[in-house]
C-alpha cells in the first residue's frame, strides 16, 4: 500500500507541476479510520495528502461529469469503467482526462470490520499483505482481508483499469471462476409472492434519503425523476409504494450501465441491499445483449442500439 | 351474490399501427373484452417505464403495451429500441414480485384486427386469472 500511495503522489506532483492537468481527483483519509473521502488536489504542494488503502470504495467517477477543466483522477477497476461510462456518454471529454490507475485488490467493507469487533472502537487500521490489523484502547487485532471484502469486489472479475494513462503498479491477477449471479438466481427461483416480500422486507429500512444515487456516478441527471412535481412520479411520502418506485426506477436507469461498483450499497445508511436491483438488470444485460457495461471505449449502452434479431420471447 | 371480477388494464396503444388495428377491429364489429382503458402513444419507444409503473400504482390490475411489428415503425427504429427497454423492465419488475401474467407486450399491425381481438381476449384472461392486483397500489392520496 506504501508503494501505490508513494506512486500516486509522485504522479500527481508531476502532473500539477507541469501543468499537464488543473487538479487531481483522489483519496485523502478521513477524519476516522476506514473512511477515505475524496479530495481534489489543485497545488502541488498538496499532493502529499493524496492516500490509498482497502478503503478506498467511494467512486471517484462521480465527480467527473460536467467538468471543464483538464483532470488527473485515481481510478480503480470499478471507476474506470465508470470513466469510460462518462466518455460514452458526453459528460467528459477523453482528453481532458489523465487517468491514474490503480490495480486494485478489493476493497473492505467498513460494516463488517465494526461487526466483528463489537463494541471495542478501532482507532487505526493498518495493512500487512492479506491481513487487517485494527487496533484500539486497548486491542489489537488482525483479520483476514478476504473475510472483509465488500460483497460486490468478492464477485469482481475487472479489478485491472480498463483504460489508464498510468498505472501506479502491476496489473493484479483477475478473479476466476466467480459465479457472479448466485444471489440473483436464488431470488429467481422463489414464485412471485415469496420474491414480493423479500423485497419488501430489504427496502423496509429505507428512508428515502437518496444516498444511494447521489454516490451513484451514472446519475447526473440536472433534475431527477424523484425531484419532478409535474407530473408527480414518484410520492415524497414513505409510503410503500413510493419507496418502491423509487427503488425501481432508479435501478431501470442503471440498466445497462451500472459497472457494480457498490458505492450505492456503501453509502446506504440503514444497509440495503441495493445491488440487488442492479444486479438482475446486469445479468439481464448480460444474458440478453451479452454486454458489459464500460468494457470499451468505442462502444454504446445497451438500450442505445439494438440488433433486429433481439430475443423477443415475451412478446405476443 | 358477488359480481364477477373484471378487471382494469391499462393500454397503450402505438398511433401508427395498434391503434389502427383497434379502430380496424372496432369499425369491423368484432367482440373484445371491454376491460381495457386505451392510452394513444406516439410510438412504443415513447412508454417510458414511468407510465408502467404510475398505472399499478393507481389501481391498474394489468397493463398492456402493443407497438408495430419489428421493421414496421413509423420512426424506423422505435420499436426496437423499445423491444430492449421492455425486456429488461418486464425482468426487473416480475423478478421484483409482480406477478408475471400482470404485465404484456404485443405486436400488431394497423390490419391486424383479429389480431388485437384475439390479444385482448388473451390478455383479459390472464389478468383476470390473477384476481385483483395488490401489491403495486398506492393507499395514501397523491401530494406534491
Amino acid at each position: 500500500m506504501v508503494e501505490y500511495i508513494k506512486k500516486i503522489q509522485e504522479t500527481a506532483k508531476r502532473l500539477l507541476e507541469d501543468k499537464t492537468v488543473d487538479a487531481v481527483i483522489g483519496y485523502r483519509q478521513g477524519t476516522i479510520p476506514m473512511m477515505n473521502e475524496p479530495v481534489l488536489i489543485r497545488r502541488a504542494d498538496q499532493a502529499d495528502q493524496l492516500y490509498w488503502d482497502s478503503f478506498c470504495g467511494v467512486n471517484l467517477a462521480n465527480y467527473l461529469a460536467k467538468r471543464k477543466e483538464r483532470l488527473a483522477v485515481v481510478a480503480k477497476g470499478c471507476d474506470s469503467r465508470n470513466i469510460v461510462i462518462h466518455i460514452q456518454e458526453g459528460q467528459i471529454k477523453r482528453d481532458q482526462l489523465i487517468i491514474i490507475g490503480v490495480p486494485c485488490q478489493g476493497m473492505l467493507d467498513r460494516r463488517k470490520v465494526w461487526a466483528k469487533l463489537g463494541n471495542q472502537e478501532p482507532l487505526s487500521v493498518r495493512e500487512e499483505g492479506d491481513q487487517l490489523l485494527v487496533s484500539g484502547k486497548g486491542f489489537e487485532e488482525s483479520f483476514k482481508k478476504s473475510d472483509l471484502l465488500q460483497d460486490n469486489c468478492a464477485v469482481c472479475i475487472h479489478r485491472n483499469p480498463v483504460i489508464s494513462d498510468e498505472l501506479v503498479a502491476d496489473p493484479v491477477v483477475e478473479q476466476q471462476g466467480i459465479e457472479q449471479y448466485e444471489d440473483v438466481r436464488a431470488v429467481e427461483a422463489m414464485d412471485a409472492q415469496a420474491r414480493w416480500d423479500y423485497f419488501e422486507k430489504l427496502i423496509a429500512p429505507c428512508i428515502r434519503c437518496y444516498a444511494c444515487r447521489n454516490a451513484c456516478p451514472l446519475c447526473y441527471c440536472p433534475t431527477c425523476f424523484v425531484d419532478e412535481s409535474r407530473p408527480q412520479w414518484v410520492g415524497k411520502s414513505l409510503d410503500p409504494t413510493d419507496v418502491r418506485t423509487f427503488h425501481y426506477l432508479r435501478a431501470f436507469h442503471c440498466a445497462g450501465r451500472c459497472t457494480d461498483c457498490g458505492a450505492c450499497e456503501r453509502a446506504c445508511p440503514v444497509g440495503i441491499k441495493v445491488r440487488q436491483f442492479t444486479k438482475k438488470l446486469n445479468k439481464d444485460v448480460w444474458e440478453r445483449y451479452q454486454f458489459e457495461a464500460g468494457m470499451v471505449l468505442d462502444g454504446r449502452p445497451p438500450l442505445d442500439v439494438y440488433r433486429p434479431d433481439d430475443p423477443e420471447e415475451f412478446i405476443k | 351474490m358477488s359480481e364477477p371480477f373484471e378487471p382494469k388494464i391499462i393500454t397503450f396503444l402505438c398511433n401508427w399501427c395498434s391503434y389502427g388495428g383497434a379502430d380496424l377491429a372496432g369499425v369491423s364489429r368484432l367482440q373484445y373484452p371491454p376491460n381495457i382503458r386505451v392510452v394513444r402513444i406516439p410510438c412504443s419507444g415513447r412508454l417510458d417505464p414511468k407510465f408502467i409503473l404510475a398505472s399499478f400504482r393507481r389501481g391498474a390490475d394489468g397493463v398492456w403495451v402493443s407497438g408495430c411489428h419489428p421493421g414496421d415503425c413509423h420512426y424506423i427504429a422505435g420499436n426496437y429500441f423499445a423491444r430492449r427497454k421492455f425486456a429488461l423492465l418486464k425482468g426487473l419488475l416480475e423478478h421484483m414480485g409482480i406477478e408475471p401474467g400482470r404485465l404484456h407486450f404485443s405486436w400488431v399491425s394497423s390490419a391486424e384486427a383479429t389480431k388485437f381481438q384475439q390479444v385482448v381476449t388473451e390478455v383479459t384472461k390472464a389478468v383476470k386469472a390473477l384476481g385483483p392486483a395488490q401489491h403495486f397500489i398506492k393507499k395514501l392520496p397523491e401530494v406534491a
